[in-house]
């Protein structure tokens, strides 16, 4: 999985800047967003991919688990738009179904590591001390293996369950990233006048963590969170090529990718199709991050 | 300068320590009975019952599982720093011996992988943002963003059915080893390579260039144009060396995304390196030798981040003493 090298840097001058008005800052949110073409196509494309995704059994009257194998390995014709797979089952219906697969894992692996790694980054961020230094050493441990490996480790020894372990592999691996970006926002937060004003009133560390620090922090979590399913979509397909992530017949992908790569030479579509719509979708959640990421980047602010 | 390797030598070994612990636990912690998955999986059948219980027992004796896991893991370790990985139970080998087979082919192509990806990203993000708003630049920095996006392997099948299968180019796959027929080699890991170094090509020039665009709003870069300096001159001096500050951290984080990508490219391309032999290992539960390429996969990235660490620290003294 190709890891984004282009983050946001934590910005000193985040919370220093007076919050304008709610509602110029959504209408900036929305001329910024929806001003540059590429966010928009991004856009477009994370909304198509999600219909498609909600409304799949109404696009296809096929079944992508059910075998026919009288059918098999056809070319693209009337009645196999993409034509079918080693099993006779219908390509464009399997990548239709794909998505499915693809957004329900993408979702609920970055809300799992999102959680888990704000929590911890904040934690570590607030308290300081030996459970900054543990919760940081953590991370940096989960970073030095290259992120496939790690994934690779948990969902190998788990092999042939279901989506819920891709998930809990790949949400794993993205505690220490998020882990790590939150605790450099929660920093720098934690250095404002009202931190302390309110540690001076006497709220809880608890409270200060959760009304005080998080809500000024959160930025570039969204953007984390929208980039982080690019990334993990792409670890998923990665999984499943291997073969050690979501498994036959349920279709997914990677593991198309895999299965047609045997057929190439006869049949590249099998393996060239599913692969372009990952591309698409990774292609769409990159392009919408980076257009949240400009649309709420106060630095950015006055300069688009 | 002493002072400070040293302190960053000691970090490295701590994590390398505490890298040690995390791949033992989570292979010895997730649930799974290593002897029955693995007689399992070995005879065919599916059937994790094929053994009697003593028949069990005396396995895990053998293998040692039966001990406390401190102990399993003070064992295991203290053999590594005897250069002893243990034995594979799937081809009955020392695992030392296998990795020695197959890290010199995973390093040949992962350097040059790094090669091209960093100087080829380096280089487009340097032209892209001297000559930013041309259609050149535009059309790069888009291609860059696709490039992010694309899946290794697929990319990967990709090559091979446009200049392996249509156009006959190169070979579809397989592996020479350079010291035994160098040309014959190249022509092998010219697919590989590219597929790879695609995405790194592309993560790189989107950093340099945005690097390089900050460097330009400075008020120091400001004041070379001012001074007269010619263009060279400001660029090489002046803005690359201050925009390489970021790129070259990112070399750590590009060095792991390469190995990450070798693992897909060397089953596409069926090359018999690291990743071939974790994943291999990962279908036989294999798990001591998916223990020990973990390791070795995470001690490259660690000593790649301390070398880089060493070297920035040497670069820019302000990371030295900060």
């Amino acid at each position: 999985m190709p890891e984004n090298p282009v983050e946001s840097k934590p910005d000193d001058a985040m919370g220093a800047i007076a919050a304008p008005p709610r509602r110029s800052e959504w209408r900036r949110f929305v001329r910024v967003f929806f001003g540059r073409k590429l966010y928009l196509i991004g856009f477009i494309i994370v909304a198509i991919i999600v219909f498609t995704a909600i409304f799949a059994p109404l696009l296809t009257s096929y079944n992508p688990e059910k075998n026919d194998l009288p059918a098999r390995l056809q070319t693209p014709n009337a009645e196999h738009w993409l034509g079918t797979d080693q099993m006779g089952r219908d390509i464009l219906c399997r990548i239709i179904y794909g998505t499915r697969v693809s957004l329900i894992i993408g979702f609920s692996a970055v809300f799992a590591s999102t959680i888990a790694g704000t929590i911890m980054g904040l934690a570590a961020a607030h308290y300081g001390g030996w459970v900054f230094a543990v919760i940081m050493r953590v991370a940096d441990v989960l970073m030095a293996l290259p992120a496939i490996i790690l994934m690779m480790l948990i969902a190998g020894m788990l092999k042939g369950g279901g989506i819920w372990i891709v998930v809990f592999a790949l949400g794993f691996g993205g505690i220490a990233p998020m882990c790590r970006m939150m605790c450099g926002q929660a920093l720098s937060v934690k250095q404002n006048d009202y931190v302390m004003a309110a540690r001076a009133v006497g709220m809880s560390n608890w409270r200060i963590m959760w009304t005080q620090i998080f809500p000024n922090a959160y930025p570039p979590l969204i953007v984390g969170l929208t980039m982080g399913i690019g990334g993990v979509v792409l670890g998923e397909a990665g999984l499943s090529f291997l073969g050690i992530g979501v498994q036959a017949p349920t279709p997914s992908w990677g593991g198309m990718v895999m299965d047609g790569q045997r057929f190439l030479l006869t049949n590249p579509l099998l393996s060239l199709m599913p692969g372009l719509a990952i591309m698409l979708l990774v292609f769409g959640f990159n392009m919408v991050g980076d257009g949240v990421r400009d649309a709420i980047d106060p630095r950015l602010r006055g300069v688009i | 300068m002493t002072a400070y390797i040293i302190r960053r030598i000691i970090i490295g070994m701590f994590i390398l320590i505490l890298v040690t612990m995390l791949v033992f636990l989570l292979v010895r912690l997730l649930p799974g009975d290593p002897v029955m998955r693995y007689m399992a999986n070995f005879t065919g059948t599916g059937q994790q019952n094929v053994m009697t219980p003593e028949q069990h027992d005396a396995m895990m004796v053998r293998l040692g599982l039966d001990r406390p896991i401190p102990v399993q893991y003070w064992d295991w370790i203290s053999k590594i720093f005897q250069g002893d990985l243990g034995e594979s139970l799937g081809v009955q080998q020392p695992i030392s011996k296998l990795i020695a087979d197959v890290l010199p082919r995973t390093a040949y192509i992962g350097f040059w992988m790094f090669v091209v990806g960093t100087f080829g990203g380096l280089f487009v993000g340097i032209y892209c943002a001297l000559r930013r708003g041309t259609w050149l630049d535009n059309t790069l920095t888009t291609i860059a963003n696709i490039g992010m996006t694309v899946p290794v392997f697929w990319l990967g099948i990709l090559l091979i059915y446009f200049f392996s299968f249509k156009l006959g180019w190169f070979p579809m796959y397989g592996w020479v080893n350079p010291w035994d027929d160098f040309w014959k080699s190249c022509t092998y890991i010219v697919l590989p390579v590219a597929s790879v170094a695609l995405g790194g090509v592309a993560g790189m020039a989107r950093l340099t260039r945005s690097c390089m665009l900050e460097v330009m709003r400075t008020d120091y870069v400001r004041t070379a144009w001012a001074k007269g300096l010619r263009e060279r001159v400001i660029v090489i001096r002046h803005q690359l060396k201050n925009a390489m500050i970021p790129v070259v951290t990112s070399l750590g984080g590009t060095l792991a995304m390469i190995l990450g990508g070798s693992v897909f490219i060397e089953t596409v391309f069926s090359i018999p390196g690291m990743g071939r032999l974790m994943t291999t290992a990962i279908f036989d539960y294999d798990y001591q030798v998916v223990q020990a390429s973990a390791l070795i996969f995470g001690g490259i990235v660690i000593f790649s981040n301390l070398a880089v660490d060493i070297a920035w620290g040497w670069l820019d003294p302000r990371i030295r003493y900060g």
